[in-house]
């Protein structure tokens, strides 16, 4: 459904995109988990037809990003990672705007925006400008998705957005899916990649790995120990300088530590008690960085 | 498609309350104010004399100085020494100086000479002060003719100021507002507006749909020329109201005005295409605008500028646009006499809104 292959750009000087390639299959969440700044955005505008890369080729539902840019807008729904509708128009206005500008109806794609839309439909006619950040979300969803478009490029939909909304959002995205929408979603939260059938760890531009969630933490190839204390950045400072310690991470109230040899551990002087977790996604994502 | 994005468009214009409120308070109040008090007329110069005479013409001729309005009596001095005192204290603008035998003079030969020093710091003021006094000079040498038959020989300068008689400064400002207001309302306000869809990411997700930039451009225009054409309508009518000008043709005007609109409006959309925010516009317009205003002829004649200055004004519309405006209002022109700024005019049109669609081009 979305094929890159080798692409490259540059923004005066400073590579951006280093030699990109993935693919999508139809009915699938794919996601770029990266940090800010990883070219995440750069991605999206280039399979948008918003940018033109460098070098390389890239195919969305069977037609190429350059040649045929202008079929590829009928049939894909973007929401950019700012809030990018009409602050001054109502919600309703906002959707007939965009409805009419794909040339349909709000009536004909109903169904598509039915769960999402009734949610924000109480307020259809406030300005888009005041209305919370996750109603201008679900806006802006309903918005990219008014013309029953064949892909969906989401790019950091949930970026400022309370939990509980976060959570409503990607529960939305599972029940497009079961329309068999494609979709690519980009978001910095690790805890979301595993919400996606395949992820692509992305940093300074280059993908590090591309496979299934599950499949990632199933390979990672470390052991991790949490270490919980009461003087977590103490104990961070000194495992930061110990030998053994391969990586070490503060992960909210703990600390996440990779061991170079695990039956060196006992040697080590913490104080503090050792617990071996499960690997997480950032995990992953932290060892892959690090590399 | 294109009523669509009009009927948003204009939504979205009355919506925004200053800027519909702006839109009609700037006519009204660049009509008001604007031709009183841009106006190069000089009042209330303030008058020295040193009158070494005292004699009854020497009190005539200062009578019948400060009954002609433009001048104000500040001060009789002494000696011309004091007289230049105060000129250097700030305190008088202009010194007539009365020689001793003034009115004997006169009599016996009709020759004699009066001195006028102005203060030139400001030089128009300076300038003109001296043309005024001489003005009433002349008037008083032929009064003297006609009255006591005293054969005077000042050469006497008559001009004839044709087409504004009564040099008045208002009737040659007005055709200029106009022209203001159509560049700001059609050339700046839209490429304003494009701007801040840019800066606000909507020119982004509408750059992922189906529509047509250029229709989208369109729509962004035509409330913009449809406003432009009111206002200039209803400041005519001001101007018909309040100072009771009336241009030789309307027709005349409207079609000029609507190449000018075209040929700004291009302007605008280039400048658009060159600024990623508002800021960023609104700046290179503050800059453009002082320009093409002070090198267009609007306040100072440009036959008076250097002449590289000159050659700069045959590149700005604004400059043909005036011409044509002052000409139909206080000539009464038509079409034949100003065909060449027509084609001019249409020229920068061409011109403008090929640059706005090729650089629109590049920055794609």
């Amino acid at each position: 459904m979305i094929q890159a292959n080798n692409i490259s750009l540059n923004y005066g000087g400073v590579s951006a995109l280093k030699d990109i390639s993935f693919q999508v299959e139809r009915g699938e969440i794919f996601g770029l988990i990266g940090p800010d700044g990883a070219g995440k955005t750069t991605l999206f505008r280039i399979l948008t037809t918003l940018l033109l890369a460098d070098s390389g080729t890239a195919i969305v539902d069977g037609l190429d990003v350059v040649r045929d840019y202008k079929v590829i807008r009928t049939r894909v729904g973007y929401m950019p990672g700012r809030f990018s509708l009409y602050q001054d128009l109502t919600v309703e206005e906002n959707l007939s705007f965009f409805a009419t500008v794909f040339g349909t109806t709000i009536e004909e794609n109903y169904h598509l925006i039915k769960d999402i839309y009734q949610q924000i439909e109480p307020f259809k006619n406030r300005r888009a400008g005041k209305l919370s950040g996750g109603m201008k979300q679900k806006l802006a969803l309903s918005c990219a998705l008014i013309h029953k478009p064949a892909v969906l490029f989401l790019d950091e939909p949930t970026t400022g957005v309370d939990p509980v909304s976060r959570k409503e959002f990607w529960e939305m995205l599972k029940r497009l899916k079961l329309q068999g929408i494609t979709i690519l979603v980009s978001t910095p939260y690790m805890d979301e990649a595993s919400l996606c059938d395949r992820i692509a760890f992305i940093q300074k531009g280059k993908i590090l790995t591309i496979d299934p969630p599950e499949k990632i933490i199933a390979d990672f190839p470390y052991k991790v120990f949490a270490v919980e204390a009461d003087n977590n950045y103490k104990i961070l400072k000194q495992l930061r300088q110990s030998e053994s310690v391969r990586s070490v991470f503060s992960f909210g109230d703990s600390l996440h530590v990779v061991f170079k040899d695990v039956s060196k551990i006992e040697k080590e002087q913490i104080n503090a008690e050792l617990k071996e977790i499960a690997p997480t996604i950032e995990d992953c994502f932290m060892a892959l960085a690090n590399n | 498609m294109l009523r669509y994005l009009l009927e948003k468009e204009f939504k979205q214009i009355f919506r925004n309350a200053f800027i519909s409120k702006v839109i009609l308070v700037l006519p009204v109040v660049y009509m008001l104010i604007f031709p009183w008090v841009v106006n190069q007329e000089i009042k209330n110069l303030k008058l020295s004399i040193v009158d070494n005479d005292r004699s009854t013409f020497s009190e005539r001729l200062i009578h019948k100085i400060t009954a002609s309005g433009y001048f104000h009596l500040f001060e009789y001095t002494a000696s011309s020494a004091d007289a230049i005192e105060s000129v250097d204290a700030g305190k008088a603008d202009i010194i007539l100086e009365i020689p001793r035998d003034f009115e004997k003079d006169l009599y016996r030969s009709g020759q004699t000479n009066v001195m006028i020093s102005a203060n030139a710091v400001n030089g128009m003021k300076g300038g003109l002060g001296s043309v005024y006094l001489s003005g009433i000079l002349n008037d008083f040498a032929s009064e003297l003719t006609a009255a006591q038959g005293i054969r005077t020989q000042s050469s006497i300068v008559e001009p004839q100021f044709k087409f504004n008689p009564t040099l008045d400064y208002k009737v040659f400002m007005i055709p200029a507002i106009f022209v203001m207001l159509l560049t700001l309302l059609t050339g700046f306000l839209p490429a304003l507006n494009i701007v801040s869809e840019k800066e606000m990411g909507t020119t982004e997700q509408l750059n992922v749909t189906p529509m047509n930039k250029a229709i989208f451009i369109l729509a962004k225009l035509i409330p913009y020329w449809i406003m432009g054409i009111l206002i200039l309508t209803i400041t005519m009518g001001l101007a018909a109201l309040l100072y009771g000008l009336i241009p030789g043709s309307f027709t005349t005007i409207y079609i000029y005005s609507i190449v000018y609109i075209l040929a700004v409006s291009g302007l605008g959309i280039v400048i658009s295409n060159y600024s990623d925010t508002m800021q960023q516009a609104m700046f290179v317009m503050f800059f453009l605008l002082l320009i093409i205003i002070l090198l267009s002829g609007l306040f100072s004649p440009i036959s008076s500028m250097p002449e590289w200055a000159q050659v700069i004004t045959a590149f700005n519309p604004l400059t043909y646009f005036i011409i044509v405006m002052r000409a139909i209002y206080l000539k009464g022109s038509g079409m034949q006499e100003l065909l060449p700024q027509f084609f001019v005019l249409c020229g920068f049109a061409v011109a403008f809104n090929v640059w706005a669609v090729l650089s629109y081009k590049k920055s794609r």
